[in-house]
């Protein structure tokens, strides 16, 4: 497909708007064999992050391993979508995971700041694809985005997406360094036009990370261009959404946004570590009537 | 001159340091001789859960000070329960008491926080040990805080009841979650006034009012409270409490004197009810028995 892009073609966003839907959205309330079902989706849903200096072979082992057995005493649980590591970590988590239908996400890219040379960048990115990484999750430049540089941002996505090869490419915005929401649509734009597989909101490491507001402004330049090409990008809302009451109004946000079709993990992504737990522990007082404790749950 | 219009508090319930209304929005009314008093919130299931989060996370600011300063604060809820006492002993009345006993109730809620004020850095002195054993090990007992400890207040008295239930498991270094008495609940409303300017870290005392028989099979079967303090003497609900309680293995301790004016009530062993014992095997050079290991 051969689309023109440009910068100024994005809308500029509705504030008022935005935030009354996200009221509604947070006004709702679902019950028993739906919020079980929902409950289960957005676990199926999650990347699994482990994205710490700290982090060492084992801890991605230990990650991996509450991957494939996120609670055994709960028949029929499905499994998380993926795990997300840093590059040199990511052929621990291939070689874990071998066998499952965890993918193994990678961040890249001079992750977090995004503070290095185009060069770098692709190189960090190899290592991560050779390593094995089904996904890349790679961080724009936002201060080339703030100096109205968007022909470097547009370009050094396309770069890396090129980079990618197979593996399908998220970018991350980093929206609580891009200030309004208007940037926010721009960027989101900008990630999509130049090849992105999935638009990402945070890093994890900057506050805030996602919000309902900011990922409603992402999924409609979503709907925009699929209405435009009929083309699907996916959403990764990330950081911040530590329980499943936050989780279940993302996935009515995104049913009532972009459709049914988006509501499966090839379209949808929590990006999260503590979510998992409390999803769990929702699962289990759904089944046995009873409020639980973090003491009978793993940690990641 | 127009006739003043008295502005009526709003008794609303104590969870996280906050005083929110239940979330479900219901209250009944309480009434004295036909006389209607307040609208007490009428809390639920979910506010249980609320203020279980609130003590968990509460744990850890509560457990890790010191026992000397812990003392200071239960010290400190004495001196502003003695700043308040005529609203207190106000309050009792109206919720029908003579004077004289509602003086003397409140005399004995601040005496008895005095009493286990006092408690706080002794229980250890008192209770933990140095063990002997045959093997060169030096070995320690202590007592440690067990966690969140729910707590039914006694239906009968009002300031003194819920003092006096929530003292040992506070003086251990547990967060508590109380179920106020449902006949007598307003001094209950103004104590969690007293805490919120007693330096209790929040979510240390949470305070429910409402149906406590609603309440109690969810406090009792949440796998997050460590041990039900009850403080009522209803066999159906005692039984209540033993089926729930089953899940996590809960500690159910039971008060054994309905008086609460008597002094049966200040005993550390009510402290040692919420507490757990920590044993320490420590490797030291000597065997023991060949002489002072310590």
């Amino acid at each position: 497909m051969n689309l023109s892009f440009n910068t100024l073609d994005s809308p500029s966003v509705d504030k008022v708007g935005i935030e009354d839907r996200i009221a509604r959205v947070k006004a709702r309330s679902i019950k028993k064999e739906a919020k079980i079902k929902g409950l289960k989706l957005a676990l199926n849903m999650i990347d699994l992050t482990t994205l710490e200096g700290i982090d060492t072979e084992n801890k991605v082992k230990q990650m991996c391993y509450k991957a494939r057995h996120l609670h055994d005493v709960y028949a029929d649980l499905p499994s998380v979508a993926a795990v997300c590591v840093y590059p040199n970590f990511v052929k621990t988590a291939v070689n874990e995971l071998k066998g499952s239908a965890v993918k193994v996400a990678s961040v890249a890219t001079a992750f977090p700041s995004g503070h290095s040379s185009l060069n770098i960048k692709l190189e960090d990115t190899k290592i991560a694809v050779d390593s094995g990484a089904d996904e890349v999750d790679m961080v724009i430049s936002r201060g080339r985005f703030h100096k109205g540089d968007y022909g470097y941002v547009f370009d050094e996505i396309a770069a890396v997406k090129a980079a990618c090869g197979k593996a399908r490419l998220k970018v991350i915005l980093e929206t609580g360094e891009l200030g309004n929401y208007d940037k926010v649509r721009k960027a989101s734009d900008i990630a999509i036009y130049a090849g992105a597989d999935f638009i990402k909101t945070s890093t994890g490491k900057i506050q805030p990370a996602a919000t309902l507001p900011v990922t409603l402004v992402m999924l409609e330049a979503i709907k925009d261009y699929y209405y435009k090409t009929g083309k699907m990008i996916g959403m990764k809302p990330a950081g911040g959404i530590s329980n499943a009451k936050l989780a279940l109004h993302y996935l009515i946000m995104v049913k009532e946004t972009l459709g049914n079709k988006w509501l499966t993990n090839k379209w949808f992504r929590f990006g999260a570590s503590s979510l998992a737990n409390d999803l769990l522990m929702q699962l289990m007082k759904q089944k046995t009537g009873v409020y639980q404790s973090t003491d009978y749950f793993s940690k990641d | 001159m127009t006739k003043r219009i008295d502005v009526l508090k709003t008794y609303k319930i104590f969870i996280d340091g906050k005083f929110p209304r239940t979330e479900s929005g219901r209250y009944y009314t309480l009434s004295n001789n036909g006389k209607g008093i307040a609208n007490i919130c009428l809390s639920s299931r979910k506010d249980v859960r609320n203020a279980v989060v609130a003590s968990r996370k509460a744990f850890g600011s509560w457990s890790g000070r010191s026992a000397y300063n812990r003392a200071q604060v239960l010290y400190r809820i004495a001196e502003m329960i003695e700043g308040r006492r005529d609203q207190f002993v106000a309050e009792i009345i109206s919720m029908g008491g003579s004077k004289n006993a509602a003086e003397n109730e409140v005399n004995n809620s601040i005496d008895r926080l005095i009493y286990y004020a006092g408690w706080c850095d002794k229980i250890n002195q008192v209770f933990g040990a140095v063990n002997p054993v045959a093997s060169s090990h030096f070995n320690f007992s202590l007592l440690e805080p067990m966690g969140v400890v729910g707590i039914i207040a006694p239906a009968d008295y009002s300031l003194l009841g819920i003092v006096s239930a929530m003292l040992p498991a506070l003086a251990a270094g547990n967060p508590v979650v109380v179920l106020a008495s449902e006949q007598k609940p307003l001094c209950s409303v103004t104590l969690a006034e007293v805490l919120a300017t007693s330096d209790v870290p929040s979510g240390v005392v949470n305070i429910l009012t409402g149906n406590t028989s609603e309440l109690i099979p969810h406090l009792s079967a949440h796998m997050d409270v460590n041990a039900i303090f009850y403080c009522k003497n209803n066999p159906k609900e005692i039984n209540q409490i033993q089926l729930a309680a089953v899940d996590n293995l809960k500690r159910i301790v039971l008060s054994k004197n309905s008086d609460w004016n008597n002094s049966a009530h200040e005993t550390p062993y009510y402290i040692s009810d919420f507490m757990e014992t920590k044993t320490t095997w420590h490797p030291i050079e000597q065997i023991a028995g060949s002489g002072s290991g310590y």
